[in-house]
C-alpha cells in the first residue's frame, strides 16, 4: 500500500521527534525528521510531503514564551509554502509544542491566516507537570474520527493554558466545531484541576482549524501508542476506569495517527 | 544606544508568577504582601529604528493576546512620556529589578538575537534580560532586603539593578561592551620559591595542591632549568586535582579500625586476623595500596561478566543491552556549586552528567536521567542556617528546578531518583546526576590517531566555570561564595541539545575517531587526556569564544558548559564542520595530535605551556594518608510500650525521607521517548511510589532498562560497613521488585564525604569500600563506573560541619520481557499478601527510632547467600506471572511499605504480625515470631534488608508458595474490600487501624508544595 509522507519538523531543541515518527510509522506512514534549516536552504521542499508534523520539545529553549521563535520563523520564512501546503488539502498535526507554534504562528484557529488569535500560556499552577488526562473529543476533525468518547493521554508541559485573544475567537471556535478535545473525568464530566492541568479556557486541550485539517493539542498522543505506556497497564479491569488494555492492545493515541494517514490515503 | 523593554501581563490575566512568588513570600514569614507583579525585561543594544523596535516588540517579545508593553528609551534621549508618568511608585509599592551580572551567559540571548534577524532587522548588537517584580504591602527595608536575598536573586550570577529616582529610568549598571586581552606571558616563581612560598602560591592560585605536590612540580622545572608558565602551574593542578585525579582512592592509606563486640554478625575486615583478644573491642590494621582497585575494581575483575563492555575506562561504564546496541551508566555529583546557587549547580550538574554517555565511545544517545539529592529539612529554622549558605528550602527548589529545565530542554525523561534530608546537609547539600545512554556495538570504544585535528564544537569559550575542578578539591568556607564565584554557572540546554543531536549524527556517518566532553578542568582536562598517549598542540586563540578579553590561560581552563572534544581525521574535517554547520552548531579546529609525548599551547604563535605528558599524568607523588574507624556506642531509645502504633505508622509516613515526592517527580518529563513502562509515580490514580523506573530505550523491541538506587546514609552513623551492604541490597531489591532479574545488573558506587585528610572521614570511607566489596561480590553485580566527591565539609569561624559520609548505589538492569514488569499497589480484594524475607531486631538507623531523635546500634545487615536465593526465586515467580504486585520493604519497614501499597491502590489490608518470619539477628539462627520479647514495633519497622512485600492472587498461592521453598516467607494477610489498612499484632490484637485517605494524607501533605 502506498505510504502518506510524513515530515516531522526538528529544530534546536525539539524533542519528541523520534517518537513521534515511530507513531506515524506504526500507523502506515513513511517518515523523514527534516531540520528546518533544509526548508529555508531550498535543500528540501515542504511540498514532497502530505503531513507536517511539529513535534514537542522546547523550540529555541521556548525562551521568548513557547513555540515563538519557531512560529515567526515559520511565518516569517515558510508562510508561501505553508499556505500552499494548507491550500492543497495536506495535513498539519502540532503536539505540545507543536501546537504552541500553530497558534503563536496564526495557523491555529487559523481563521486569519498568520495572524495569532489565541495563545498557551503559564500553567495557572506556575509550574511544568507531567500527568495523564482523560480527554472528550467533540469536534468533526479529521484526525479524531472514530475515537473513543474519552480517551486517555498524558500532558507534559509548562505552558499549557489555552487562552482566546477574546470572546469572539471563542464564540467562533464553539460555532465552527472547532474545539476538538476539552479536559474532562473519566467519565467525560469537567471538572477543575489537575483534571484540567493548566487552567485552559473552557478546558480546551486542543483546537483545528476550519477544514479539520490543521489540529494541535497539548496532550502528547505519540506517548499512548501501546499498552505499557498506560500508567496503570500492570493492573487489571475493574480497578481501571480508563479501559486497561491487555499488553497485546493498543493505546488510544495511536487511532489519531491512523486517522492522518488514513485521510492521505483517501484524498490523495 | 539602549532600549529596555518591560513586558507584563494585561489587567485580568492570571500572573503566575507573580502568585508563586507570593506563596514563597508567605513562606519566609512575611504577611504583609497583597500582590506580586511579574515583568520580563529586555534591554537591547545597537542602531534600531522606532519602526523595527515596534516590530521586535510586537511580533517577537511580546505575546499580544495576554501581554502588553513599556518601551523605555535611554534617558536623555527621546523617552516616551507616558512611560515616565506610569513608573512613578506609589504608597506600599516596591520594585525589584534582578539582572544578570556581567559575563554570566544569559541563555535567552542567543534565541532573542536569532527571533530579531528571522523579522529581518539587522542592527542589534546585543540583548539582555532582567525581571521586575512589583510588589506591593508594607514592607519595611529589611524584609525587602530578605524578600530578594532569600527568594529573588542570586549575588553570584545576578544583581539588583539600582533603584531609580522618580521619573527616571532604571538602567542595569552592568556594562554590555566588552573588554580587550593584550598578550602577556606569566611566569610564576617557582624556582626560587622557599616551601613556605610554594604553598602561599598554591593558595593565592586556588591550586589546592600540597607541598608535596608543588615540590614535585618545582623539581620537574628544575629540570628543565626554567620556570613554569601561568598556564602550566593551572594544567598540572588541575590534572592532579582530587576532583580529576581521585588521589585518595588512587593513594596508599595506613587503615586502622576498632569494632564494638561482641554483637553476633559484626564482621571484622577478614582480611587480617584478629587482633582484639578479648577487649571489647576488635582491632585490625591494614595498608592498603589503591583503595579503588583493591575494592570497588576488584568485583569487576573477580566476576569477569562477559556483558561488561568497558568498565572504569571511559566516561561512564558500558554494558551489552542486546545484539545491536550497548548501554552506558554514569552518576556524577554537583554538590560544591549547587550549594552556592542551587539552579545553574543542578543545571550544569544535569548537562555534565548528560555529555558523559554523549562522551562515551564515540556517543552514546542519552536515553534516561536520575537524580538523588541530600537537603537539610526544609523546615529548618533561618537561625540554623550557616552564614553564606542558603536555606534549604530555597536550596531544594533551586535544584528542582535546575534538573526540571536541563532534563526536559534535553527530552531526556527523568525516571528515578531519591530525596533523604538531615540537618548536617546545611552548608553541603548532596546533588547526584545520571544518565544512561545508548549506542550501536560498534561505537562503543574510540581511538585518536596522531594527526588527527582537535576539534572542539557546541557552546563557546567564557570566563565562567573558572577553578571548578580545585574548587570542589577543597571545602567550603563562607567566604567560598566570594573566592570562588567563578565557578558558578549557569546552562544552556538548548546549545547541548543541538551538540547532541549533531554529534550523533556525525558519529553515524564515521566522521570522527574518539570523543570526550569538556567538563571539570574544560579544555585543560578533555584535550590533555585524549592526547595522553601520544601529544598535542592546540593554538588558543582559535577557540571561539563569547566575549573579547579572555586571556590564553583562562580560555585553555575554563568550565564553560555544553562543548565537547573531537578529534578527526583530516580527511573528514570538511564533511564533518558542514554536519555542524547544517544546525547551527559551532565547531573549530584548534590543533593536531601529536607524536611528541608533549602538551603543547600556543596563543599567537607564542608557545605558552610546553609540558610532557609523562609528568603530566604520571608525576604525581604516591602520598599516604591516614585511616581510622572506631566504632561508637549510640544511645537506645526506650522501648515504645505504646498498644497503638497508628500514630507512628502516620508519622512515619510523614517523615521527609519517606512522604512523597510527586510535587517534584510531576516537574521531570519522565514520559519523553515515548519508551516508559513502569513510572516513577503508580497507582490507582497514579500517585504511588514505584520501586524502580522501566523504560523500552528501543521503542519496537521488548527488552527494557530498569534503572534503581540505594541509598541510606544513617547506616552509617552506627556502621558505614553495613551502610555500604544495604545501599546494595536496596538498590537490587528495587529491580527485582519491578519484575527484575540479577542476570544482568551493574551497579555504580558514588562516594560523597567530608575531608578525606582527617583521619575519622577517611577511616568510614574505606570501611563502606569494603561493604562494597564483599556484598556486590557476594550478589555477583559487577561496578562499571563511580565517582567520589570528597571534602564536603563547610568550614564557618574555624569550626568544621561535615556532612553523613553518604553513598550511593545506583543500579541498572537489562530486561528480558518488559511485558512482564510489575508495579507496587494493591491490585484486588482478596488477594493474598505476603512478606518475603527475614525480620530481624534492626531498628538502628531507622526512620522509626529517628522518630525519636535516637540512632541505636542494631544496624540492618545482609546476608547475601540467603539474599541472593531470596531475589532469584521471586524473579523466577514474577517470570511466571506469579505475582500481581511487589513492593521493596525500606525506610519505615514493613509498615510503610505495606500502607504504601494499600492507599496507592486505594485498597484495604488486614495483616498479621505473628505470620512475619523473625529472628534476633540477621545471622542468628531462624526464630519463631511469637519469640518472646519481641514487641510490635519491631516487626512493623525494623528496616531489615532483602525483604518484600507480594501480592498474589489466590488461584497462585500453590504454585507462588512452591517457588519460594526453603526460603523464609510469612503469609501476613490479604487485601481488603473495606477502605481501611488493619494490623495486628503478635498478642492477635489490632496495632494499627487507619483509613487509607488518612495514612494517604499523612504521605502526600509534607512535600504538597
Amino acid at each position: 500500500m502506498r505510504k502518506p509522507k510524513v515530515c516531522i519538523l526538528r529544530t534546536a531543541g525539539t524533542n519528541c521527534d523520534k517518537e513521534t515518527a515511530f507513531a506515524f510509522n506504526k500507523a502506515g506512514a513513511k517518515t523523514q525528521l527534516v531540520h528546518i534549516n533544509r526548508f529555508s536552504s531550498g535543500e528540501k521542499s515542504l511540498g514532497d510531503y502530505q503531513i507536517l508534523a511539529i513535534p514537542g520539545g522546547f523550540s529555541y529553549g521556548d525562551d521568548l514564551g513557547a513555540g515563538k521563535v519557531l512560529a515567526n520563523e515559520l511565518r516569517f520564512k515558510l508562510s508561501d509554502d505553508l499556505s500552499k501546503f494548507v491550500a492543497d488539502g495536506k495535513l498539519i498535526i502540532g503536539i505540545c509544542n507543536g501546537f504552541q507554534i500553530l497558534v503563536k504562528s496564526g495557523l491555529l484557529p487559523g481563521n486569519k491566516r498568520f495572524k495569532q488569535e489565541a495563545s498557551l500560556i503559564i500553567n495557572d499552577s506556575a509550574k511544568f507537570e507531567d500527568r495523564w488526562v482523560y480527554l472528550k473529543s467533540q469536534a468533526k476533525c479529521v484526525w479524531t474520527k472514530d475515537l473513543p468518547e474519552v480517551i486517555y493521554l498524558p500532558v507534559a508541559h509548562g505552558e499549557g493554558k489555552f487562552v482566546t485573544k477574546d470572546k469572539a475567537v471563542l464564540g467562533r471556535l464553539k460555532k465552527n466545531g472547532q474545539i476538538v478535545f476539552r479536559y474532562c473525568d473519566e467519565e467525560g464530566r469537567s471538572r477543575p484541576y489537575p483534571y484540567n492541568p493548566n487552567g485552559a479556557l473552557e478546558n480546551i486541550a486542543g483546537i483545528c482549524d476550519e477544514t479539520g485539517r490543521i489540529f494541535g493539542l497539548m496532550p502528547h498522543p505519540e506517548r499512548h501508542i501501546e499498552a505499557h505506556q498506560h500508567p496503570r497497564w500492570t493492573g487489571k479491569p475493574p480497578f481501571d476506569f480508563a479501559r486497561a488494555k491487555q499488553v497485546t492492545s493498543i493505546g488510544d493515541g495511536l487511532q489519531i495517527f491512523r486517522n492522518g494517514v488514513e485521510f492521505i490515503r483517501n484524498n490523495f | 544606544m539602549l532600549y529596555k523593554i518591560e513586558i507584563t501581563d494585561k489587567p485580568g490575566i492570571f500572573d503566575a508568577v507573580g502568585e508563586g512568588i507570593k506563596k514563597d513570600i508567605l513562606d519566609l514569614g512575611i504577611s504583609s504582601v497583597k500582590d506580586v507583579h511579574f515583568a520580563q525585561v529586555y534591554t537591547l543594544e545597537g542602531n534600531i529604528s522606532d519602526g523595527d523596535l515596534k516590530q521586535i516588540c510586537e511580533e517577537l517579545l511580546v505575546d499580544k493576546i495576554v501581554q502588553e508593553y513599556e518601551l523605555i528609551s535611554r534617558p536623555g534621549l527621546e523617552s516616551n512620556s507616558r512611560t515616565n508618568q506610569d513608573r512613578v511608585l506609589k504608597q506600599g509599592e516596591h520594585i525589584i529589578e534582578v539582572a544578570y551580572n556581567p559575563g554570566v551567559m544569559d541563555p535567552v540571548e542567543e534565541s532573542t538575537l536569532k527571533g530579531i534577524r528571522d523579522l529581518g532587522i539587522e542592527g542589534v548588537e546585543s540583548v539582555r534580560t532582567a525581571k521586575k517584580y512589583l510588589i506591593k504591602g508594607k514592607l519595611p527595608e529589611g524584609q525587602l532586603k530578605t524578600i530578594s536575598e532569600k527568594l529573588l536573586y542570586n549575588k553570584l550570577i545576578q544583581h539588583i539593578v539600582k533603584p531609580a529616582g522618580k521619573g527616571t529610568v532604571p538602567f542595569g549598571d552592568s556594562p554590555l561592551t566588552e573588554h580587550t586581552y593584550q598578550f602577556n606571558l606569566v611566569t610564576v616563581d617557582l624556582l626560587g620559591a622557599s616551601d613556605k612560598k610554594l604553598l602561599e602560591l598554591s593558595k593565592r592560585g586556588q591550586l589546592f595542591l600540597n607541598l608535596a605536590e608543588m615540590r614535585q612540580i618545582k623539581d620537574y622545572f628544575k629540570k628543565l632549568g626554567r620556570n613554569p608558565t601561568d598556564c602550566e602551574l593551572e594544567t598540572v593542578a588541575q590534572t592532579w586535582s582530587e576532583h580529576c585525579y581521585h588521589k585518595t582512592f588512587r593513594g596508599k592509606i595506613d587503615y586502622k579500625e576498632e569494632l564494638l563486640k561482641p554483637k553476633i554478625g559484626t564482621v571484622p575486615l577478614a582480611r587480617k586476623k584478629n587482633e582484639g583478644g578479648d577487649s571489647p573491642c576488635l582491632r585490625t590494621t591494614k595498608k592498603i595500596d589503591n583503595l579503588l582497585k583493591s575494592t570497588i575494581m576488584e568485583v569487576t575483575k573477580k566476576l569477569d561478566k562477559p556483558w561488561c563492555v568497558s568498565v572504569f575506562k571511559d566516561n561512564s561504564g558500558v554494558i551489552r543491552f542486546d545484539d545491536k546496541y550497548n548501554v552506558c551508566f554514569k552518576v556524577e555529583t554537583h554538590n560544591h556549586p549547587s550549594a552556592l546557587e542551587p539552579f545553574g549547580g543542578a543545571n550544569t550538574g544535569v548537562g555534565g552528567v548528560i555529555r558523559d554517555p554523549l562522551g562515551t565511545g564515540l556517543g552514546a544517545k542519552p536515553i534516561l536521567n536520575t537524580d538523588v539529592f541530600c537537603f537539610a529539612p526544609p523546615k529548618l529554622p533561618f537561625s540554623k542556617v550557616p552564614q553564606g549558605s542558603l536555606h534549604p528550602k530555597r536550596v531544594m527548589k533551586g535544584v528542582v528546578s535546575g534538573v526540571r529545565d536541563y532534563g526536559n530542554k534535553m527530552g531526556i525523561p527523568t525516571i528515578n531518583g531519591a530525596i533523604l534530608f538531615h540537618e548536617h546537609f546545611v552548608g553541603n547539600p548532596l546533588v547526584y546526576c545520571g544518565t544512561v545512554g545508548i549506542m550501536p556495538k560498534d561505537k562503543s570504544f574510540k581511538k585518536t590517531n596522531v594527526g588527527d585535528l582537535v576539534v572542539v564544537v557546541g557552546g563557546r569559550t567564557g570566563r565562567d566555570g573558572i577553578h571548578g575542578a580545585t574548587f570542589s578539591s577543597g571545602e567550603l568556607t563562607h567566604e567560598s561564595e566570594t573566592i570562588s564565584s567563578g565557578a558558578v554557572q549557569i546552562g544552556n540546554p538548548i546549545q547541548e541539545k543541538k551538540m547532541a543531536d549533531t554529534i550523533l549524527q556525525a558519529r553515524d556517518k564515521n566522521l570522527y575517531s574518539a570523543i570526550t566532553d569538556c567538563g571539570a578542568g574544560g579544555l585543560s582536562s578533555a584535550v590533555g587526556e585524549m592526547g595522553a598517549e601520544m601529544g598535542v598542540r592546540v593554538d588558543l586563540d582559535k577557540v571561539p569564544l563569547k566575549y573579547s578579553g579572555l586571556s590564553y590561560m583562562e580560555i585553555w581552563i575554563s568550565e564553560s558548559q555544553e562543548r565537547m572534544v573531537i578529534s578527526v581525521p583530516k580527511e573528514n574535517i570538511e564533511e564533518l564542520l558542514a554536519v555542524f554547520a547544517g544546525e547551527n552548531v559551532e565547531a573549530s579546529v584548534i590543533g593536531e595530535f601529536t607524536d611528541t609525548k608533549k602538551l603543547e599551547l600556543c596563543y599567537d604563535g607564542n608557545l605558552v605551556c610546553d609540558l610532557d605528558m609523562g609528568f603530566l599524568h604520571d608525576g604525581i607523588p604516591d602520598i599516604e594518608k591516614k585511616a581510622e574507624f572506631i566504632q561508637t556506642r549510640h544511645i537506645e531509645p526506650k522501648a515504645n510500650t505504646a498498644k497503638n502504633l497508628t500514630p507512628y505508622l502516620t508519622k512515619l509516613l510523614s517523615h521527609y525521607d519517606i512522604c512523597s515526592k510527586e510535587w517534584v517527580i510531576r516537574q521531570y518529563d519522565h514520559e519523553v521517548q515515548g519508551g516508559s513502562v513502569v513510572k516513577p509515580l503508580s497507582g490507582i490514580v497514579n500517585d504511588g511510589p514505584s520501586d524502580a523506573s522501566v523504560v523500552k530505550p528501543v521503542l519496537d523491541s521488548k527488552k527494557g532498562i530498569i534503572v534503581s538506587n540505594g541509598i541510606n546514609f544513617r547506616y552509617g552513623f552506627i556502621d558505614p560497613y553495613w551502610m555500604a551492604a544495604s545501599c546494595i541490597d536496596e538498590a537490587l531489591r528495587q529491580i527485582i521488585a519491578v519484575g527484575g532479574s540479577l542476570k544482568e545488573v551493574a551497579v555504580l558506587d558514588n562516594f560523597c564525604w567530608g575531608n578525606p585528610d582527617k583521619p575519622d572521614r577517611l577511616g568510614s570511607l574505606v570501611r563502606s569500600a569494603y561493604g562494597c566489596y564483599d556484598i556486590a561480590k557476594g550478589f555477583g553485580v559487577p561496578f562499571i563506573s563511580g565517582k567520589d566527591s570528597l571534602y564536603n565539609e563547610y568550614t564557618v569561624n574555624g569550626k568544621s560541619l561535615a556532612i553523613p559520609g553518604t553513598l550511593l548505589i545506583s543500579a541498572i538492569a537489562v530486561m528480558e520481557d518488559t511485558d512482564k514488569a510489575i508495579s507496587m499497589y494493591a491490585k484486588e480484594s482478596g488477594d493474598l499478601i505476603y512478606v518475603v524475607g527475614e525480620t530481624a531486631d534492626e531498628l538502628g538507623g531507622s526512620h522509626y527510632f529517628d522518630l525519636f531523635g535516637a540512632i541505636g546500634n542494631n544496624v540492618p545487615k545482609v546476608d547475601v547467600k540467603k539474599a541472593k536465593l531470596i531475589f532469584e526465586a521471586l524473579s523466577k515467580a514474577s517470570d511466571k506471572g506469579l505475582i500481581r504486585a511487589m513492593h521493596d520493604c525500606s525506610e519505615g519497614g514493613i509498615g510503610v511499605a505495606a500502607a504504601e501499597m494499600a492507599f496507592s491502590g486505594g485498597l484495604g489490608m488486614e495483616l498479621f504480625l505473628s505470620e512475619a518470619p523473625f529472628k534476633s539477628d540477621c545471622f542468628a539462627p531462624s526464630g519463631l515470631a511469637m519469640t518472646a520479647g519481641v514487641r510490635n514495633d519491631t516487626i512493623l519497622f525494623s528496616e531489615s534488608n532483602s525483604r518484600f512485600i507480594v501480592e498474589v492472587s489466590k488461584k497462585n498461592q500453590k504454585q507462588f508458595e512452591k517457588a519460594l521453598d526453603g526460603l523464609p516467607f510469612g503469609l501476613l494477610g490479604c487485601v481488603s474490600k473495606s477502605k481501611e489498612f488493619k494490623v495486628y499484632g503478635l498478642d492477635g490484637k489490632i496495632c494499627i487501624a487507619a483509613s487509607l485517605f488518612d495514612l494517604k494524607e499523612a504521605w502526600q501533605k509534607p512535600l504538597r508544595w
